[in-house]
């Protein structure tokens, strides 16, 4: 029982499948109702597809897990209409400080642009989250959510997967279409299904501790190396909401986890940190070790992992549900063409293929991140010292200093859906195919609005003006043309100047020139958005047919 | 030649997006390096690789700029 939050139970029905004796069957199963299944099931619902969402539990997460979600997760949760209830909640920063003994060695902003709508990171408690995709999930038509519900048996035969399902009120059998296993790290769904998933263990030990207290510390991130409090070891402090204080204490291999988390052994930790005099209580105790680990391939046949079970990172760094949620804004438009029979199974091998270089990137950042928190030898332990005291006073150690680099998302540059730039079109900046979108503010219908919240959940193609009211009949003709036909592309005009377009295209003012600035735009220059907001292509001028060869190639139909 | 002490590790071909990555790809290589050994054997190794760098740098001016800063921390 935590002091700030009472955790909901969510209620649990019979399924009437139980007395019936009959076989359920649906399109789609999602296992596990964490941050993970529930974006899936959520994105599926905004594709127009029903989910079955299986959890053994019903309640939200227990106890102190995710804290941070970065700037991409918040946009991903906007799109499943969850972001402003996770940002007005949670404690929104930007800068983190990092110490080494005494002394600030190193700061950073994650966003030192302007102009997003999203801050770098925002802190909250995963139950909050949870509970919030819950409710999202609970309200929408074509999510069924079954609490209490857990998987007992898996089996998969040609295009079918079965599932033995076990309640309380005793067992009932469903059969599915495609199964989603977002069922953490210990996956029973993996298990069953006999599938590996290979990596090491760190050999480190981790004190958490959530803390009730009142203070001003400012909304950062601090992180301390080897500091006076805690000789030896690291210490991270994050702020949460509700005045709830995340601290991290690094224990080494060798500690008692047991004796650790003892209050008694505690309370002196935290005051030594704090100072005698501050008053606190604390919401929650418990020691953690890591992995680092991934699966071969995501996919099997017609399951599908995302998340955890597919994929574990160590902490630092904040990569585990944000890639999570990641993993299933990649899979929801995919799966949705396959399922419709608009795009070959060939295409959720891009899933495995996009989501498994993401993986090797965040387990490749976070394991520095820990080599350098943990170093494994005496001569990792000078090297890290050394560069420690060099931040102190050059850049250049500064930019050495790895205290967890902080979860972004992966540009898919390599990714077999793009449509590399035609040689002839030079662009400057960073929205190459495989970019993950970059936000702008934009005007819409003269209304603040932001370039993110006008695309999603299908193709869409970005047309950049100079003075919308030019635009000639025919380019438009064009435009709108490709919102008809097999996989739709939804036109969208964003023009420098003030006006209108003739015809019913969607169209966003970009009067500063954010937008063109970010996508270095000029006028006629087209951009093929993916339903999950990553660029596919762009041209300098457009040419419908190829758009057309773009969104094949995206969609494996080439 | 000023001693450069901006950050100021890249690889041809390679693009960034990140400021920290190009650091962090030396950093693990150089950890990457010592695995395995003891430490004589470490310190052996750093010797060398010293030796090896400032022959590359070359520049006696820069070199003096660099072992006086190393100085300074300790």
């Amino acid at each position: 029982m935590l002091k700030t939050y009472n955790y909901p139970q969510f209620e649990y029905r019979t399924p009437p499948e139980i007395a019936s004796g009959q076989t359920l069957k649906v399109p789609v199963v999602v296992v596990g109702a964490g941050p993970v299944g529930l974006a899936a099931a959520l994105d599926l619902q905004l594709q127009g597809v029903p989910v079955l969402v299986l959890d053994e539990d019903d309640t939200v997460s227990i106890g102190s897990r995710g804290v941070c979600y970065a700037k991409r997760a918040l946009e991903i949760l906007d799109r499943y209409g969850v972001g402003d209830a996770v940002c007005s909640k949670g404690v929104s920063w930007n800068v983190g400080r990092t110490f080494f003994r005494e002394q600030e060695v190193y700061n950073f902003n994650l966003v030192p642009d302007p102009d997003y709508h999203r801050p770098g990171m925002v802190n909250l408690q995963q139950y909050y989250l949870e509970e919030y995709m819950a409710a999202a999930a609970a309200s929408r038509p074509d999510i069924e959510l079954r609490w209490k519900n857990k998987v007992a048996a898996v089996a998969q035969s040609g295009k079918t997967v079965t599932l033995e399902v076990e309640t309380g009120d005793g067992f009932y059998s469903v059969e599915t279409d495609w199964l989603i296993a977002a069922d953490g790290a210990r996956s029973p769904i993996r298990r069953m299904l006999g599938l590996e998933i290979e990596g090491k263990v760190f050999m480190d030990r981790f004190l958490i501790a959530d803390v009730l207290m009142k203070a001003d510390f400012p909304a950062e991130r601090w992180f301390w190396f080897d500091p006076p409090f805690h000789p030896g070891q690291s210490v991270l402090l994050h702020k949460q909401t509700d005045s709830v204080f995340r601290i991290d204490f690094q224990l080494g291999w060798d500690a008692d986890p047991e004796e650790a988390k003892k209050p008694e052994n505690v309370v002196p930790r935290i005051k030594a940190m704090l100072g005698d005099e501050r008053e606190f209580e604390l919401e929650w105790v418990s020691v953690y070790t890591f992995q680092c680990r991934r699966m071969g391939s995501f996919n099997h046949g017609r399951v599908l992992f995302a998340g955890d079970a597919a994929h574990q990172v160590s902490p630092f760094g904040a990569r585990g549900a944000n890639s999570g949620l990641q993993d299933a804004d990649n899979l929801g438009w995919k799966l949705k063409l396959v399922i419709d029979g608009k795009a070959p199974a060939a295409l959720l091998d891009s899933y495995t293929e996009e989501r498994v270089f993401a993986a090797d990137e965040n387990l490749m950042n976070s394991t520095r991140s820990t080599d350098f928190i943990t170093p494994k030898s005496k001569v990792s332990r000078t090297f890290r010292n050394a560069v420690l005291g060099l931040a102190k006073d050059h850049a250049f150690g500064r930019a050495l200093v790895n205290s967890g680099r902080l979860s972004v998302p992966a540009f898919l540059t390599a990714s077999s859906l793009n449509t590399p730039d035609c040689a002839q079109d030079i662009f400057a900046g960073r929205m190459l195919p495989g970019a993950p979108m970059d936000d702008a503010p934009v005007l819409d219908k003269g209304d603040d609005a932001w370039l993110l919240d006008k695309v999603g959940h299908r193709f869409f193609v970005l047309y950049f003006a100079d003075d919308p009211n030019a635009l000639d009949g025919t380019t438009i003709a064009a435009l709108s043309n490709l919102s008809s036909g097999g996989i739709a592309v939804q036109p969208l005009v964003i023009s420098r100047q003030p006006g209108t377009v003739k015809g019913d295209i969607p169209h966003l003012e970009d009067l500063r020139g954010v937008a063109a600035g970010r996508y270095d735009a000029k006028h006629g220059t087209v951009y093929l958005l993916r339903p999950d907001q990553h660029v596919a292509a762009r041209w300098r001028t457009f040419d419908a047919a190829r758009v057309r060869a773009a969104v094949a190639r995206a969609t494996c139909n080439l | 030649m000023a001693l450069n002490l901006n950050p100021n590790f890249s690889e041809a071909g390679k693009r960034y997006f990140n400021a920290y990555s190009p650091g962090d790809d030396f950093y693990e290589m150089l950890i990457g390096t010592h695995r395995d050994l003891s430490d004589e054997q470490s310190e052996l190794l750093n010797a060398r690789l010293i030796l090896l760098l400032a022959n590359h740098i070359g520049d006696i001016d820069t070199l003096r700029q660099a072992l006086t800063l190393a100085r300074e921390g300790i």
